[in-house]
């Protein structure tokens, strides 16, 4: 399982996340669309990931959960 | 797998209307946060204000009324001392709190009010479109001041923290951030504080966050974090402004 869920539906692509992850391992998915308009943020590397929570902590949209 | 990081219960399903990277949505969170973790979600209203955060009511699982602009402070007493088992708070703009809705604060610090205010200050009317706000710094590009504010020609900058610690009604008066995850996590505290205050009956607490408006400021949302950081904060400092329960 995932350690890091994104809703892409209804993320807005604001980038705050990418900004906010020490490993740098969230982007944006630049060929996806969601039913918003938005390029959604997508893990690019979830085995780096260290469950920190830092991406959900500034999400304005609270689309994203984190599991360890 | 442990969880780390979910929504909180409070908030509901409906996605938030803000622009992409208003920190509203953060702040929004952090209500949710703090009232779970006091367990009082039955017992909360919220009063929301005109301004972005008008459709506030949709967003928490809780009871919450509407204020007419700037009105939420005189709303919220009267939900109060009808039942004080009760805890009220107001969420308002600076354009609802600082402008036409300063009389109504003022006065709701000055008489002690057992109530919660989370003032959200971005420096800018933003729903009707990005004027200028009693918030809004000196030489700051907005749509009534378009060669930026002129202290001379619009006055200054209200510093509603500053302000309300001269008077003696209000226990506790702190101002945040949340442009980054360390401040994030103070305002969290921060915002606890002010409702656990309300819990125990102390008074009147009023949090202010600094915020931000990408759309009004335009800038994109990480440049309009970091905008917070380097003009707002040296203007607006961040801490504690009053804390009775401090003063022996």
């Amino acid at each position: 399982m995932s350690k890091v869920i994104i809703q892409t539906d209804l993320c807005k692509g604001c980038g705050l996340c990418i900004e906010a992850c020490p490993k740098k391992i969230i982007g944006i998915a630049k060929h996806a669309i969601n039913a918003k308009g938005h390029h959604p943020a997508v893990v690019l590397d979830e085995e780096l990931c260290i469950s920190c929570a830092f991406c959900a902590t500034m999400c304005p949209d609270c689309v994203i959960s984190v599991q360890k | 797998m442990k969880t780390v990081f979910e929504k909180p219960k409070s908030l509901s399903n409906v996605p938030l209307h803000y622009c992409p990277g208003c920190t509203h949505g953060i702040v929004h969170r952090l209500v949710a946060e703090a009232v779970d973790e006091l367990g009082i979600e039955g017992k909360t209203i919220g009063v929301a204000p005109v301004g972005c955060a008008v459709l506030i009511y949709e967003y928490y699982n809780f009871d919450m009324a509407q204020a007419a602009h700037g009105r939420a402070p005189a709303v919220a007493t009267g939900i109060k001392r009808a039942d004080p088992n009760n805890i009220v708070f107001t969420y308002q703009g600076d354009g609802d709190l600082a402008s036409i809705g300063m009389a109504e604060t003022v006065h709701a610090a000055a008489r002690g009010e057992n109530i919660t205010i989370i003032f959200i200050n971005n420096t800018i009317y933003g729903m009707t479109g990005g004027q200028m706000a009693p918030t809004s710094l000196p030489g700051q590009v907005t749509q009534t001041s378009p060669y930026g504010r002129n202290p001379s020609l619009c006055g200054y900058p209200i510093k509603v923290c500053e302000m309300l610690a001269t008077l003696d009604g209000p226990e506790y008066l702190e101002r945040v951030s949340v442009h980054n995850v360390k401040f994030v996590r103070s305002a969290k505290k921060a915002i606890k504080k002010a409702f656990e205050n309300q819990v125990n009956n102390k008074g009147f607490s009023l949090i202010e966050v600094l915020s931000t408006c990408t759309t009004n400021w335009g800038l994109a949302p990480t440049a309009a974090l970091k905008w917070l950081e380097e003009k707002m904060l040296p203007y607006y400092p961040v801490g504690v402004y009053k804390d009775r329960s401090k003063v022996q």
